[in-house]
């Protein structure tokens, strides 16, 4: 089948998550070509690791965000090194990349250079801050662009520190709206023929993700803040929102008003059926149930019997049951609940590939969506490191083989 | 001129996702039409926060924070010569986005397949929770849950505690991305070929992508990591630490060893930097509670915003948790025109929020505040569809538009 970007060649000198925004070009058929410094990308150092084994050819934290690419190596810092990325992106289409703010300037290598070479390139660049600005010069690992990006606010639990999400995500964010608006320029280069420079925030990336609450703020002087397993203002009565069960916890809103009149029957007759209705349950008129008229003595009738049904159960049996119920209540999923999802094995979303490397077979995460015309699809692992040196610079780029080893021996690929 | 000018997209939506997702497109100069009911409102137009605390359709600050730039037609669909306009508008259109339960559009008669009928390039976005085909097609979810279904939340949190969910409907910020980038590809693949297509994007597909590496840690070492609160394995310290004020606090990781260096010194503690307890990661991983400890100790003596400029001077990577206020004043962000206010006919000014990237040539051009409920049933039907006075009035008259 066709792929939606498949003329498009691309130049990724991200480090780290960033990545994630050229291989979701590659998912959409884009010709990726990673860029990574002689001794490979930091990321090829941050776990989990194939068979716990810390290795740089054995992340799946590299395997993850840079497969659909191939890979070379290039010192972009050596004379070398820029005379060859310059002739790189004669021919390419898009430049991803996450250094500090100026960097690339710094080597010769900024937009304006490359625009000058070829006037079609668009330069997506990566950074917590953005290219300019107060904090363009901040120093930001993931859980402080996490922190400066406000969701870090209202993740967590009242009585201790906020948090970060378990895998970090703000460069992974960045990344992923890095595709957006590298998107938006790639349509106008249809328009205009030229490229253009794409500054991405992440930390505009971030609040954006968490703008549900800016209204709280700008409109009513409230500041939103975390509340752990308690949905809604810290004060105020409120039912958890997530509830221990025999293996785990599910995600179970009691909701309130007409949106959740249906909901709230069709959990008292669960309960009814199971055994776990009281007469709070057989008698309430979930119509008109108001969470701002609750007591604290009518908790002690709601919580319960709730508790008892969700205790005498699995993640799975509750989660079955409530399909089945249509009651919107979902396991807190861990990643085998994931990967064993029937739906997810019904759409077709995994993508095994063979990784020739390790001899094994390892099972991604495949398409991000189903499209009739253009799949997205996976179709190659992560490159090792300079596996691809040959092809592109001996096969595309016609160096010699003796060019090869002289910068090879410079210490420049 | 801007990069979507003369770019047609009908939304068939409510809440989050295919509104988020189409959002960019009437930013960039696409012309965006949402289908609206005044019978049947969306639910963002009837939750709070209401300006002034006055409940009504066109006074939620939630609902405006996903619909600039768009028109609002208000039209009862079962009404018979809703048909009328509806039609005119499937042909009308470059792109349809809906977000629906999978079979309501098939029951209103705009599915893909009723559109493709007389429109045949059509580009048409569905956005559900679990996907157009499958099992679980028909249990709806809102972004709270889906987080939930996703990992994200067994992952967030501390080892000793239920988990943590973060934030509030963060998948619906991660799909519509993933959306709208497929979108704008289909349109120009479209442009190319005269190839229209249907996109069914399930909600929990991208998110589960953001979880790749500890869903790879499964498929290949049937591994599942317990959750570690803020640490991570190859940084200490690597966590957020209290400082001054109420609940105020400050982000700080340090990943070398001249970091480690200067931050003691910034603490006025160099003797920590050698101290046997401390010196290597190593070490700093076996008594990384004191450390933290210690550390919270300094920083419960300054602001957030102290912590952060002492150590950043020094070249420690710190950042303040930014709270919603002090996201909505930051001059980094102001700096990068993030905020936009706009001035609502009911609600008087009120601030839009950008895209998260800034294009050096092209920028967004935020025009319409977010609009009334059928506040452009006219214009649409005049300006945009071409319809006659006659037939406008006869179908307003019949009671067509809400």
């Amino acid at each position: 089948m066709d792929a939606l970007l498949s003329d498009l060649r691309v130049l990724d000198l991200c480090e780290g998550g960033a990545a994630v925004c050229a291989k979701i070009l590659g998912d959409m058929g884009a010709d990726v070509i990673k860029i990574e410094k002689p001794c490979g990308d930091q990321a090829r150092n941050t776990g989990p690791f194939y068979e716990g084994i810390p290795h740089h050819e054995r992340s799946l934290f590299w395997f993850a965000f840079n497969n659909n690419k191939r890979g070379i190596t290039l010192d972009i810092e050596t004379v070398d090194g820029q005379q060859i990325f310059k002739k790189l992106v004669e021919k390419a289409d898009i430049v991803v990349e996450s250094f500090h703010p100026g960097y690339m300037e710094g080597l010769g290598l900024g937009y304006e250079a490359l625009e000058a070479i070829n006037p079609k390139i668009i330069m997506t660049s990566i950074t917590p801050f953005g290219q300019t600005g107060p904090y363009k010069d901040y120093r930001a690992y993931d859980i402080v662009a996490w922190a400066m990006g406000s969701i870090m606010s209202v993740t967590g639990d009242p009585d201790r520190p906020p948090l970060q999400v378990g895998l970090p995500q703000a460069y992974i964010a960045g990344g992923t709206y890095g595709v957006e608006g590298t998107m938006v320029a790639y349509y106008e280069r249809q328009n205009s023929g030229l490229g253009q420079h794409v500054d991405v925030s992440i930390q505009a990336a971030l609040t954006w993700i968490n703008s549900e609450l800016v209204p709280a703020w700008t409109f009513m002087g409230v500041i939103a803040s975390r509340t752990g397993a308690f949905p809604g203002r810290r004060g105020m009565i409120r039912p958890p929102l997530l509830w221990p069960c025999q293996d785990g916890y599910v995600n179970y809103l009691i909701l309130a008003g007409q949106p959740g009149a249906e909901r709230n029957k069709a959990m008292a007759k669960w309960l009814e059926d199971e055994g776990f209705a009281t007469e709070y349950y057989r008698t309430k008129d979930w119509d008109n149930f108001d969470w701002m008229q609750i007591t604290e003595e009518e908790l002690k009738e709601l919580l319960p019997p709730l508790q008892n049904l969700f205790m005498a159960h699995s993640m799975n049996e509750l989660f079955n049951e409530a399909v089945r119920r249509i009651i919107t209540l979902f396991p807190v999923a861990t990643p085998k609940d994931v990967v064993e999802s029937p739906n997810l094995e019904f759409r077709k979303y995994w993508a095994p590939v063979y990784h020739d490397e390790l001899d094994t077979t390892i099972v991604y995460p495949g398409p991000f969506a189903l499209l009739t015309e253009t799949p997205p699809t996976i179709r190659r692992r992560a490159p090792l490191l300079g596996e691809h040196n040959r092809e592109v610079y001996v096969k595309e780029l016609g160096l010699t083989v003796k060019d090869l080893i002289s910068l090879q021996g410079m210490g420049t690929i | 001129m801007g990069v979507f000018d003369g770019v047609k997209v009908l939304c068939f939506t409510y809440a989050g996702t295919a509104n988020i997702a189409m959002r960019v497109l009437g930013m960039y100069g696409a012309t965006v039409v949402r289908v609206e009911s005044k019978s049947r409102p969306c639910n963002l137009r009837v939750s709070g926060p209401f300006r002034d605390n006055q409940p009504g359709l066109n006074r939620s600050g939630y609902y405006a924070m996903y619909n600039n730039d768009r028109y609002s037609i208000a039209v009862d669909m079962k009404h018979p010569k809703a048909r009328r306009v509806i039609d005119g508008l499937l042909l009308w259109a470059d792109i349809v986005a809906e977000n629906f339960s999978p079979g309501t559009v098939e029951r209103l008669g705009v599915d893909y397949a009723a559109v493709k009928a007389v429109n045949p390039e059509v580009v048409y976005l569905s956005i559900s929770s679990q996907g157009q085909i499958g099992p679980y097609r028909e249990m709806p979810s809102y972004g709270p849950q889906l987080q939930a279904f996703t990992g994200h939340v067994y992952m967030t949190g501390w080892p000793d505690r239920v988990p943590d969910q973060i934030g509030q409907s963060y998948p619906d910020f991660i799909t519509p991305v993933y959306a709208c980038a497929a979108v704008i590809a289909a349109l120009d693949y479209k442009r190319r070929t005269g190839k229209g297509q249907y996109i069914d994007q399930a909600n929990v597909e991208p998110t589960v992508h953001w979880l790749a590496p500890a869903i790879l840690d499964y498929t290949a070492n049937k591994v599942v990591e317990d959750r570690a609160g803020n640490s991570v394995p190859y940084a200490v310290p690597h966590n957020a630490y209290p400082c001054k004020d109420e609940d105020s606090w400050c982000a700080i990781a340090v990943m070398t060893d001249a970091e480690w260096l200067n931050l003691c010194k910034v603490m006025g503690k160099p003797e920590l930097a050698t101290d046997p307890m401390f010196a290597t990661l190593l070490d700093r991983k076996k008594n990384e509670a004191r450390l933290d400890s210690i550390i919270g100790e300094w920083t419960a003596n300054l602001t957030s915003g102290e912590v952060m400029e002492k150590l950043q001077a020094a070249k420690v990577s710190a950042g303040k948790v930014m709270n919603m206020q002090e996201i909505v004043e930051d001059e980094q962000l102001r700096h990068r025109g993030f905020y936009k206010t706009l001035d609502h006919p009911e609600m008087g000014p009120y601030e839009a929020l950008n895209t998260a990237y800034v294009l050096s040539r092209t920028p967004s051009e935020i025009r319409l505040p977010s609009p009334c409920i059928g506040e452009h049933s006219e214009y649409v039907c005049r300006e945009l569809l071409g319809m006659s006075d006659e037939e406008f009035v006869e179908l307003l008259n019949e009671g067509v538009f809400e």
